[in-house]
């Protein structure tokens, strides 16, 4: 298949550019998207393509922003609503998660919520405590919603525009760090389905499970340990609800180790999800307890130096793999 | 009610030498700390006061010691006005363990809860129910602590706006909410984001007193703010003050502004907050030129030893850090 390598950021625009000359329902709103073209350059073009009823700029009302995306949703359009910052999605949980996730089971299935709210996370940078969360955590938790964490240009443009055809609420959370990165990406219709995780590096000896930005930093790791001698496998589950298990579960079953990166942090984490998952699945495959690298349980400081310490690092993930590998000699306590 | 009451006495000149110094502090550090984002010694976001002195300016000037305030993403001017010290806010910029914060806010959460500053915001619009908040406790205490929150015009458009100024109307507080309607919002035309642009009205439609002045004038938001801090005392806030101006820059540092029409901008550069505040030292307080120069260079001397004193600063180490994440 032919190939571009394009950055995230265009790979999104193609996702949303090709699904709203398709279907005419789909729209966007969002603080600075049209005009401007977004601040992260996602809908330059879009305005002068697509015109102002499809593409609209905002004012700073996120509950509304959200809760009017979820009722067009109901009503039978096709909203994409894009929140600057996903720390800024909290001003719209009722509707997200008393409204979009609710709706279907309480309408016994009658009602969908083709809603997707686009937003990015992460630390990096110092935009300190309230610009730098990783929240997916507080969405996996809430049973209706759809979790879609793509680290790379091709997830993204595929999984976006799987996004823009099925019918449940999708929380498209992006990370501010990727939006840059290039990768390559099929030429013409692109769409990778949920639920369908990505062996981004087979390997044999450990598996190390790594989603969003965590994704380039684990195969940065892989790569270290690689000239280590050891062979790490990484699977990017790509979405979080639904989850992949099975893929998860035949590579630890195959490794019998497992490390889960995530740069949120660990208190109530998805990590501890799947990590429950594996152990109450190979429990007795396992030949090492299952690691979890995460953030530190505390607000992101704007100190860059702190920052760091924050959310994990490459050396975080090497270090961890070589301890489910007893790879490092044992230190006995002084006598 | 748009009208401002004017007070019957002409202002001190103690007054007006406050006035411009406040408004002479705040133009500097944002000059002069834009000059220190570019040589990369700080990071993240720094949203400039520039054009807007006039405001945290004259109502600070109308507060007293005991008084709270609330602010926003763009707060180094509503910090100075307050008071603050200029050497701890640069060390925060350049994430000192000297600065307010130890350098864990940073620019957008400058705060000193120890002066009842509740602090910058990095939330849009999240300043003002705290600053509701600070009024209620005031209330609950039996002081008569009156509290300020600084918004915005984008912050009036957001849920928080509403809700909260109205809580505040049911409940009579102290309580002046400061909308700096500076017509944009980022990028966003005030025109596009609300039909009707002045803003004040909407405490009218809850019961609020509630007054538009021009932001660019310190001695009438100065003026306009002590009628709204009597009518608070009176039992008669809360207050909704509009204060109209313009930024002389783009949203944030890096951000060039180019969408700001030329022609509204020199509007509003002839109206200069700063320059008013030394005319009115100047003209009305009968100050002499050598007196403005003599402020100007100590002023510019504070800045430079606030800079030089957070160079030599230490940051927190990721040691004493990890100790503080303890039990969080
Ligand atoms: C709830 C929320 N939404 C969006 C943002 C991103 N943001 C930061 S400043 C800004 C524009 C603010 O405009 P306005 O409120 O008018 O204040 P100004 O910058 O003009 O002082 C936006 C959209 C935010 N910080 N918080
Ligand atoms: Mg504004």
């Amino acid at each position: 298949m032919a190939m571009r390598e394009i950055m995230y950021r265009d790979a999104l625009r193609e996702a949303i550019d090709e699904e709203m000359a398709r279907n005419p329902t789909v729209f966007i709103i969002g603080e600075g998207i049209a005009e401007r073209g977004g601040s992260y350059k996602v809908t330059e073009g879009l305005l002068a393509k697509y015109g102002p009823k499809r593409v609209r700029d905002t004012p700073i009302a996120e509950a509304g922003m959200i809760g009017v995306g979820v009722g067009a949703a109901i009503a039978g359009a096709r909203p994409i609503v894009e929140i600057l910052y996903v720390d800024f999605a909290m001003l719209g949980m009722d509707m997200i998660v008393n409204q979009a996730a609710k709706f279907r089971l309480m309408t016994g299935g009658n009602g969908r919520v083709p809603f997707i709210m686009r937003t990015q996370g992460g630390a990096g940078g110092g935009v300190a405590a309230q610009h730098s969360q990783s929240l997916e955590a507080l969405f996996y938790h809430i049973p209706g919603l759809r979790v879609v964490m793509p680290s790379t240009p091709s997830d993204a443009k595929g999984l976006l525009k799987y996004a823009l055809r099925q019918e449940d609420p999708v929380m498209f959370l992006e990370h501010k760090h990727l939006y840059m990165t290039k990768g390559l990406v099929p030429d013409g219709e692109h769409i990778i389905e949920f639920g369908k995780a990505d062996i981004k590096r087979p390997g044999k000896d450990v598996t190390l499970i790594a989603w969003s930005n965590m994704v380039p930093t684990t195969l940065a790791a892989a790569e270290e340990l690689a000239a280590q001698g050891i062979d790490a496998e990484v699977i990017d589950p790509r979405t979080l609800v639904p989850l992949d298990k099975k893929t998860i579960l035949d590579s630890v079953a195959k490794t019998k180790r497992a490390v889960i990166v995530q740069e949120a942090n660990r208190r109530g984490g998805v990590a501890s999800d799947i990590c429950s998952i594996i152990q109450e699945e190979l429990f007795y495959d396992l030949d090492a307890p299952v690691s979890i690298v995460a953030g530190l349980d505390i607000p992101i400081p704007f100190n860059l130096t702190l920052e760091k310490a924050s959310v994990p690092q490459k050396q975080d993930v090497v270090a961890a793999a070589r301890r489910v590998l007893h790879a490092d000699p044992i230190e006995l306590a002084a006598e | 009610m748009s009208t401002p009451a004017r007070t019957a006495n002409a202002p001190s000149k103690a007054l007006l030498e406050k006035i411009f110094r406040t408004a002479y502090k705040i133009r500097v550090f944002e000059t002069e700390g834009i000059k220190l984002y570019r040589q990369g010694l700080i990071r993240g976001y720094f949203h400039p006061y520039l054009g807007q002195e006039g405001i945290a300016t004259g109502v600070c000037a109308a507060l007293s010691e005991g008084d709270y305030i609330a602010s926003t993403h763009r707060g180094h001017g509503h910090c100075i006005a307050w008071g603050a010290d200029v050497k701890r806010m640069v060390a925060e910029l350049l994430q000192k363990e000297t600065g307010y914060c130890k350098g864990y806010g940073g620019s957008m959460h400058i705060a000193d809860i120890s002066v009842g500053n509740l602090g910058a915001n990095g939330i849009v619009g999240a300043g003002t129910p705290l600053g509701v908040g600070a009024a209620l406790a005031a209330q609950i205490r039996g002081s008569d602590a009156v509290t300020v929150t600084f918004t915005s015009d984008g912050g009036s458009n957001n849920g928080t706006f509403l809700e909260s100024l109205n809580l505040a109307a049911i409940w009579n507080l102290n309580f002046i909410l400061v909308i700096e309607n500076n017509q944009y919002a980022v990028s966003t035309r005030i025109e596009e984001s609300t039909r009707e642009q002045d803003l004040y009205k909407r405490g009218i439609a809850i019961g609020v007193p509630s007054f538009q002045v021009d932001g660019n004038d310190p001695i009438a938001v100065h003026d306009l703010t002590r009628e709204a801090v009597e009518l608070c005392r009176a039992g008669k806030g809360p207050v909704l003050i509009e204060a109209k101006t313009f930024r002389h820059m783009g949203h944030h540092v890096n951000d060039p502004g180019k969408y700001m029409p030329e022609d509204q901008l020199a509007y509003y550069k002839a109206r200069d907050p700063v320059d008013r505040a030394r005319a009115a030292l100047l003209d009305m307080g009968g100050a002499k030129a050598q007196e403005i120069a003599a402020i100007e260079a100590e002023i510019a001397a504070e800045f430079e030893s606030a800079v030089e004193f957070s160079k030599a600063s230490s940051e927190v180490t990721p040691e004493a850090f990890r100790e503080f994440a303890v039990g969080y």
